[in-house]
């Protein structure tokens, strides 16, 4: 910590009186007995302070860091500078939180016909189809949603440009029934940036028919629906575990044990996680569900499915209020280029929403090379471009947030179906990433599988009749046609962009090939030595912001006052506690502390001045990038208490 | 006074207590002002019980846990959507809630006067609220009703003990010079200050139990309370963004400043 201070007091303001690192710890390092109350209140004034970038701990010793010269002495990682340091010990997966309460607590079991994890478009889209088919045919089906976040579409952040197409055939009385769309798509530009310029590029999208749409505030929407259908949802309860029975048939899942202390041992408010068992559990958790992840791999569903492994991207979003004058509801504009460069794969949107709110984010795909490239920093100088900052100024931002998205497409469907259930949703991965749009596919898959599940249920049918179903819808034929835009950029920018102008206006999805990806995204980070770090501007305060500034303004609910929240086991698992110290830092520089948009993970040089990884669990903004982007794999993303994480509700 | 122990043993093994609980918006929201400057932005944002009440409502439960209560009752007014407040709180524990719903603008003094009303209705042996609501921070409706009743009153709790056979209640206040201890003779008002206690979670089996609990519903009328206001709330404004500090080189600097530029001496 000392370490970190005198290398800040280089910069120049004097302002740096507290080390960046200090201004987001909770509770602070420096003063492990304060009562969290009081050093919480200190923690909101003092997060405007701006001085280094996460950069600055491993840029002290450019020239050395990355010799030979690091010690071979990695004996004290043990204290994560407070952070849970019991549990690292144990070995391997750590499966879910079971293992905090110690001895194991008896948990009350309640049973349903189908439960559903995930309270967003898919899951939503499952349930009240479901209960749509019962009252068709008279029948009663019980039907629970568990969701993690506080309340439903809490978690949910999306661009969005929203096609209506699987919504017409779920709700069709949408608009009267007063849905949250209301602003129909006026224009479409598409530009390439160069640092100083704009050029316009004819759009490769149609989106006429199409809104512009908070999904938050469309999913809270859909929770409504589903709820006057008699659909039971939970908000606040993050299922962690899934149950087998002795075949190994999924029966149901479990959620968390709440009121478990960052040591492991029960506080006074201890409550015993539930076993929620359904004749069916339908997985819909979103891109990289933690659950879906697991019974992918137990069931081997990518090798049975179209075989590829999925790829991904991360998008940062914030949303805007802007000036009237400069707001025209219904813009969308995309862009391509600047700030990333050829061999990165990514882009911005910027949606013009309602009430003079503008959504605008910067998309990078996961499988760039640069260990040094830090997404946040990217986006935040995109909107200093010269075409994007006159907009900007004199606004004001209302919400921040992050979370990673599927680019695999076609290639990359897993097998949807397991014994005992399904995927659904961006678990599985229905994304179109050139239209980039996966809330219709999404919420189709739902409604698709709502029906196999329906037919099992009440006839007998098998659920492997799911994944015919998906074969043969509009899903399916979209997914195929769009399949080979985001490979061809394997080649590189130009001819990933010659090859998909081939594909749009010639082959128009008609090509005798389909493309590979290439390496998974983790193994696509090439080592720190073969590239200089980036030297990102700093924020201004104005347009662009820091990260502590990004989320305790904007995005994260915090439960300080009652609840203590913050005082729970890490949720970020590291599988081997060594690898940060080993590998990550001298081959790759530690990029987590650069590509997670909610400085969850930071290298703070002890007394000795080694580098520890802190990780900083209760600003987890759930986006799940650590989990694909890690490149030993050692970061699990699991689930933290229910009602944490971030709180939007307009993104 | 004091009455005879087995009537009063019978009594308060049946006594009941009264939480008063106020949907607001969530502590963890960063709350905007509406551009008209009429209020605060209150949708699309998300609301919860107020800390204070769920403080006041855990303890309650673990009066009547303890055995020295028999039934709480958790009471709001409000617009209809008090109701989901309500069922967090029949989540909790309580074992019946009462919704007073009014749509409009709601003053402490007319809470008090309708928690009056109610406490007349139920007859409660303790009346438990959270000491203030943090959208508004008032800290009224307490004494304001304990002056309605004329009960006595013990605000800002951080320790509450029941002596059920003397029926008196123990209450130590966080007052401006430390802690106060206060001897009060039931019937009485506590409010609930932040260390009292820390409110247990909801749990699943608990919350899909309470959907299905009776709220009873009344307005206003029904407990003939006219509800007006002599305050009108004008104008709802940012604070004013604070200045960067300025570091003075000397003592003479300091009193020139304050004498000349904040004008206090």
């Amino acid at each position: 910590m000392r370490g970190l201070i005198s290398s800040s007091s280089k910069s120049k303001s004097s302002k740096s009186l507290l080390s960046y690192s200090i201004a987001i710890q909770f509770p602070p390092l420096h003063s492990p007995s304060d009562s969290s109350q009081s050093s919480v209140k200190n923690l909101y004034s003092s997060s405007c302070f701006r001085n280094s970038t996460s950069t600055e701990p491993l840029s002290r010793n450019r020239n050395g860091f990355f010799s030979s010269g690091y010690s071979r002495n990695p004996a004290k990682i043990a204290d994560f500078g407070g952070n849970g340091c019991g549990f690292w010990r144990a070995q391997g997966l750590v499966a879910g939180a079971r293992s905090f309460s110690g001895e194991p607590v008896s948990r009350e079991s309640l049973n349903y016909d189908v439960v559903i994890v995930g309270a967003g478009p898919a899951g939503l889209s499952a349930a009240i189809r479901l209960k749509q088919l019962c009252r068709e045919k008279d029948v009663d089906l019980s039907v629970c949603v568990v969701e993690k976040g506080a309340e439903v579409g809490a978690h949910i952040l999306s661009g969005n440009v929203f096609e209506p197409r699987a919504l017409n055939e779920l709700l069709p009385n949408w608009k009267q029934e007063e849905a949250p769309i209301h602003v129909p798509v006026s224009s479409d530009k598409f530009w390439l940036l160069s640092k100083t310029r704009a050029f316009p590029c004819p759009s490769p999208f149609n989106n006429r028919g199409n809104y512009v749409i908070s999904l938050s505030q469309l999913v809270r929407w859909l929770g409504l629906k589903a709820e006057e259908l008699g659909v039971e949802i939970y908000p606040g309860f993050a299922a962690s575990e899934i149950l087998y029975d002795t075949t190994d048939k999924v029966i149901g899942i479990a959620t968390n044990d709440m009121g478990v202390a960052k040591d492991g041992s029960k506080k006074d408010n201890f409550q015993p996680g539930v076993e929620l068992k359904g004749r069916v559990t339908l997985f819909a958790e979103g891109c990289r569900g933690s659950l879906s992840e697991e019974v992918i791999r137990k069931f081997n569903l990518r090798e049975q499915g179209q075989g590829q492994h999925q790829t991904y991207a991360l998008g940062i979003k914030e949303v805007w209020e802007v000036s009237a004058d400069k707001h025209q509801a219904g813009s969308v504009l995309h862009t391509l280029g600047w700030p990333l460069d050829s061999r990165t794969y990514g882009g911005s949107f910027l949606y013009h929403m309602k009430d003079r709110q503008v959504a605008v984010g910067f998309v990078v795909a996961l499988n760039y090379h640069n260990p040094f490239l830090n997404p946040y920093e990217e986006f935040q100088r995109f909107k200093h471009h010269p075409a994007i900052s006159p907009l900007l100024e004199g606004g004001t931002v209302l919400e921040y947030g992050a979370r990673t998205l599927n680019e695999g497409g076609y290639q990359s469907i897993p097998y949807p179906v397991f014994p005992g259930g399904a995927i659904i949703g961006c678990s599985a991965g229905f994304l179109n990433v050139p239209k980039i749009k996966g809330s219709h596919t999404a919420m189709k898959s739902g409604m698709l599988a709502a029906e196999s599940v329906f037919r099992t249920l009440h006839e007998g049918s098998p659920l492997e009749a799911f994944w015919d179903s998906l074969k043969s819808s509009w899903i399916w034929k979209e997914l195929h046609s769009a399949r080979n835009y985001r490979p061809a950029f394997e080649y590189g920018f130009f001819p990933g962009l010659a090859l998909s102008a081939l594909e749009h206006y010639i082959l128009k999805g008609r090509s005798p090939w389909t493309l590979k990806h290439g390496r998974p995204d983790h193994e696509a980070t090439a080592e720190a030595q073969l590239f200089r770090p980036i030297d990102y501007p700093k924020p201004d305060g104005v347009i662009s912001f820091d990260v502590p500034t990004s989320l305790y303004r904007f995005s994260l609910s915090f439960r300080s006052n009652t609840n203590h929240d913050h005082d729970q086991p890490a949720h970020l698992r590291l599988r081997d506690p060594k690898i940060p110290e080993l590998v990550n830092v001298p081959v790759y520089a530690g990029p987590e502390s650069r590509y997670c948009p909610a400085r969850v993970y930071e290298y703070v040089a002890d007394e000795s001045g080694h580098l520890k990884l802190q990780i900083n669990a209760q600003n987890c903004l759930h986006c799940k990038a650590c989990d694909i982007k890690d490149p030993k794999q050692n970061i699990k993303w699991t689930v933290p208490e229910g009602g944490g994480g971030p709180a939007y509700t307009i993104m | 006074m004091r009455t005879t122990t087995s009537a009063a043993s019978r009594e308060t093994a049946s006594m009941r207590i009264m939480v008063a609980i106020k949907r607001v918006i969530d502590y963890a929201v960063k709350i905007r002002v509406k551009p008209d400057k009429s209020g605060v932005e209150t949708s699309n944002v998300k609301m919860s019980m107020n800390p204070f009440c769920e403080i006041a409502l855990e303890e309650a439960l673990r009066i009547k846990e303890s055995g020295r209560a028999s039934e709480v009752v958790a009471v709001s007014v409000g617009p209809a959507q008090c109701v989901d407040t309500l069922r967090t709180g029949l989540a909790m524990g309580a074992d019946r809630a009462i919704h007073v719903e009014f749509p409009g603008t709601l003053y402490p003094l007319s809470i008090a006067k309708i928690l009056k009303a109610l406490v007349d209705a139920e007859k409660p042996g303790l009346l438990l609220l959270g000491k203030q609501a943090i959208d508004d921070d008032c800290n009224q409706t307490g004494q304001m009703i304990a002056g309605l009743l004329k009960w006595p009153q013990g605000t800002f709790a951080s320790k509450v003990v029941l002596d059920e056979e003397n029926k008196v209640a123990t209450v130590d206040r966080e007052v401006d010079g430390g802690l106060e201890t206060l001897c009060l003779d039931l019937p009485a008002v506590i409010t609930t200050d932040l260390r009292l206690n820390q409110p247990r979670y909801a749990s699943l089996p608990n919350i899909m139990k309470a959907k299905s609990k009776v709220i009873k519903k009344l307005t206003p009328q029904d407990l003939n309370i006219e509800i007006r206001s002599d305050l009108e709330v004008v104008q709802v404004t940012d604070p004013p963004k604070r200045k960067a500090g300025v570091i003075l080189s000397s003592v003479d600097e300091l009193i020139d400043k304050l004498k000349n530029e904040a004008r206090v001496l």
